[in-house]
């Protein structure tokens, strides 16, 4: 196995890892902070190191149009994008999934506005979780490359056959420079299979894809099939990232992984960059005695209940992390959290704490202070009074 | 019959839009599919956006079209073609991938994204199927809805004037911008194929009224559409490369006299019911404007 150490941005591990996937067509709109991905691939393909094609539209709708566009016709290919331009693609975000086509899709993840503001929360890519994509959170730059490669591989899975959309925090990743394990091309050709998607429309051949159905039933059954994909995709999730991880020596867990579990009683739940801080936070809780644990979902959509659930399960309670809120109700991770570790009888107290929001800076002494005090009120109290916490910091 | 060197026995016999459709009784939308049949057959990758065309193709899992036909979302047609057409230079097939698009979709909704492509210089055909109303969802006016009409958000007859898109597009300067009508069928499919052998952008403006919109008798689709040209209400023209050039059927047009009264073309329709005569002439000094335009870029 040939490695080369680079040091990359996680924009740009974005970038090596579209080049090494071999994608044909490029599409995207420029937007803070997404733009030196696209950058970054314009330059590989003018520079000649790259053999595709970027199409340079005026939106992002057009965007993720163009890449729909390319998808459907037999070629692998890529956008990425970031807040307000998600926003902007959301009826092209549905249309892919219900179409099935196979797309990977980069959103380093941005708050969002009113008012105007660049800096990182989860308010964009947790606002798709209801489309039908494969969602997955990367935790520094070199899983961001790793995920990229694996997410080409899975979406194409004809068990999966449904686009996927990866998150890296906007600055903490996207414009920070980390050293990038960027595997050899060989390496990749042989992970990763040439194109397969369900159809192809080329002349000649009368298919067509998205005419009204005669029965609301069958349209009913499509929506059903791409919810049975989610789910069955968690086998193959397992499957690729294992393979990974013997080409490799890297793998991720699937689609959770665990720090400290297997003696904690209290465990920590969160997504993306912040993990990292989680990390240290429940290092320094173990050193004060506290008997926590760390669960780091990559993948949000398909939702890892029943993993999730096995690790809780005989705990003393779980605390949930959100860079992001569905306004009026709570975080969107603990809303899933509860939902399916309540029906799982995983009785657990379980807290949400909203936080890092619009970009507001959270260190592992802020995780680690929050979690002491939840932990102490179970202890003395066997209770959580408030259950959905806004922590400013 | 010979117009412009095509002659109508040459023209395949396969029909790529089948009876039993859902369009409504003489559809002009309907014509104009089967003449796109008819002029570039089996190499057609056909993107439609929402409107008629998409009930057109019928229920699924039945399908009244012999084209590969992409539906997509309302204002991202010519993206998507953009997208289909470089996917099928990579793979080295042949194409000719045509945005099937309403008024709406061309001049509304889908404005951004068709001159996008169009600057850009993508490898597409756009052909707005231009029935001056947002038809599919009840007859709502659009930007090419024209002046005086009647339409379900328009009840005392549209106040502004008719968007003149064609122009428009010239102005992006792309290689082939036409005008064409479903009452010309020849004309149409000549300038379907021109479109087809050159590479870049192309953009071609089909007029097409629709009986249930325009309020007259589904027997009338080609002769209303006749009137449209021969009153000068509609112009057919050609621009190879921005040089334009009005097209046989219109020429004698260009001489006002020679034009028949606009009244007679509003007559036959229910939904200028309510122009008054100052609005009639009003809509003639409109339909003289754009003429003057017009022949300024011959
Ligand atoms: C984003 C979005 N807005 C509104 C609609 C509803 N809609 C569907 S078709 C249509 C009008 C189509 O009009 P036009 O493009 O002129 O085509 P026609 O139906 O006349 O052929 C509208 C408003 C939609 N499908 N998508
Ligand atoms: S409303 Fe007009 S354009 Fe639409 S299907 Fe009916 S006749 Fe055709």
């Amino acid at each position: 196995m040939k490695l080369v150490v680079m040091h990359l941005t996680g924009n740009y591990a974005v970038a090596w890892a579209v080049k090494l996937s071999r994608v044909k067509v490029v599409s995207a709109y420029p937007i803070t902070p997404q733009t030196t991905i696209v950058e970054k691939i314009s330059e590989f393909i003018e520079s000649g190191m790259m053999d595709a094609k970027i199409v340079r539209v005026e939106s992002e709708h057009s965007a993720l149009a163009t890449v729909f566009g390319a998808a459907s016709s037999g070629v692998r290919a890529f956008t990425a994008t970031s807040s307000h331009g998600l926003m902007y693609m959301y009826e092209m975000v549905w249309w892919s999934a219900g179409a099935r086509v196979p797309i990977v899709m980069a959103i380093v993840t941005r708050t969002i506005g009113a008012p105007w503001n660049i800096w990182s929360d989860h308010s964009d890519f947790m606002s798709q979780r209801d489309t039908g994509w494969l969602m997955i959170f990367a935790e520094h730059n070199q899983e961001v490359l790793d995920s990229v490669i694996q997410l080409f591989r899975i979406t194409e899975d004809p068990r999966v056959y449904l686009p996927g959309m990866i998150a890296l925090d906007a600055f903490i990743l996207s414009h920070t420079t980390e050293p990038v394990d960027v595997p050899d091309q060989s390496l990749v050709d042989s992970f990763l299979p040439s194109r397969r998607q369900p159809y192809t429309f080329k002349s000649g051949d009368p298919i067509t894809m998205g005419n009204l159905p005669s029965n609301p039933r069958d349209n009913m059954k499509m929506r059903w099939d791409v919810h049975e994909s989610l789910v069955a995709a968690k086998k193959v999730i397992m499957e690729v990232d294992r393979e990974w991880g013997e080409l490799t020596g890297r793998s991720y867990g699937g689609l959770i992984e665990c720090y400290r579990c297997s003696d904690a009683k209290y465990f920590i739940i969160g997504v993306g960059a912040w993990v990292g801080d989680m990390r240290e936070a429940v290092d320094m809780l173990r050193s004060e005695g506290y008997e926590v644990g760390l669960i780091k979902l990559r993948f949000v959509r398909p939702f890892p209940a029943e993993e999730l659930a096995e690790v809780v399960r005989g705990g003393k309670g779980a605390i949930v992390f959100d860079r992001s809120v569905s306004a009026g109700s709570a975080g969107p991770l603990y809303l899933d959290t509860v939902a399916h570790l309540g029906a799982l009888n995983v009785g657990v107290p379980v807290k949400n704490v909203i936080a890092g929001i619009a970009g507001v800076d959270v260190t592992y002494n802020d995780i680690a202070g929050v979690v002491r005090s939840f932990i102490e009120e179970i202890e003395s109290k066997g209770v959580v009074s408030n259950y959905v916490e806004w922590y400013f910091g | 019959m010979i117009v412009g060197g095509i002659s109508i026995r040459e023209l395949p016999r396969k029909k790529y839009l089948l009876p039993g459709n859902s369009s409504c009784p003489g559809c002009p939308e309907a014509l104009g599919l089967r003449y796109l049949g008819m002029a570039l057959g089996d190499r057609v990758i056909l993107v439609v956006p929402a409107g008629c065309s998409t009930v057109i193709e019928g229920l699924a899992p039945n399908y009244s079209m012999r084209f590969p036909i992409v539906n997509v979302p309302f204002a991202s047609a010519d993206a998507v073609a953009s997208g289909v057409a470089t996917a099928k230079e990579v793979l080295g097939e042949d194409a000719v991938v045509v945005v099937w698009a309403g008024d709406g979709a061309t001049a509304d909704i889908g404005f951004a994204t068709l001159s996008g492509a169009a600057e850009r210089g993508d490898n597409i055909i756009h052909i707005c199927v231009d029935n001056e109303a947002y038809m599919n969802t009840g007859i709502q006016r659009s930007s090419l809805t024209p002046y005086g009409a009647w339409t379900t958000t328009t009840w005392t007859g549209k106040k502004e004037r008719k968007k003149d898109v064609p122009l428009i597009m010239l102005m992006h300067k792309v290689p082939y911008v036409a005008t064409a009508s479903v009452g010309y069928p020849m004309d149409f499919i000549e300038k379907l194929r021109r479109a087809a052998s050159i590479k870049g952008f192309k953009y071609i403006h089909l007029h097409a009224p629709c009986p249930t919109g325009w309020r007259f008798d589904p027997s009338l689709t080609v002769e209303v559409a006749k009137l449209a040209v021969e009153t000068g209400m509609w112009i057919l023209f050609e621009a190879i490369n921005g040089k334009v050039k009005i097209s046989p059927s219109s020429l004698p047009y260009r001489d006002r006299s020679r034009r028949k009264p606009i009244r007679d073309y509003i007559k036959i329709q229910g939904r200028f019911r309510a122009l008054t005569d100052k609005e009639l002439r009003k809509l003639e000094s409109m339909v003289d404007d754009v003429w003057d335009t017009l022949i300024k870029f011959t």
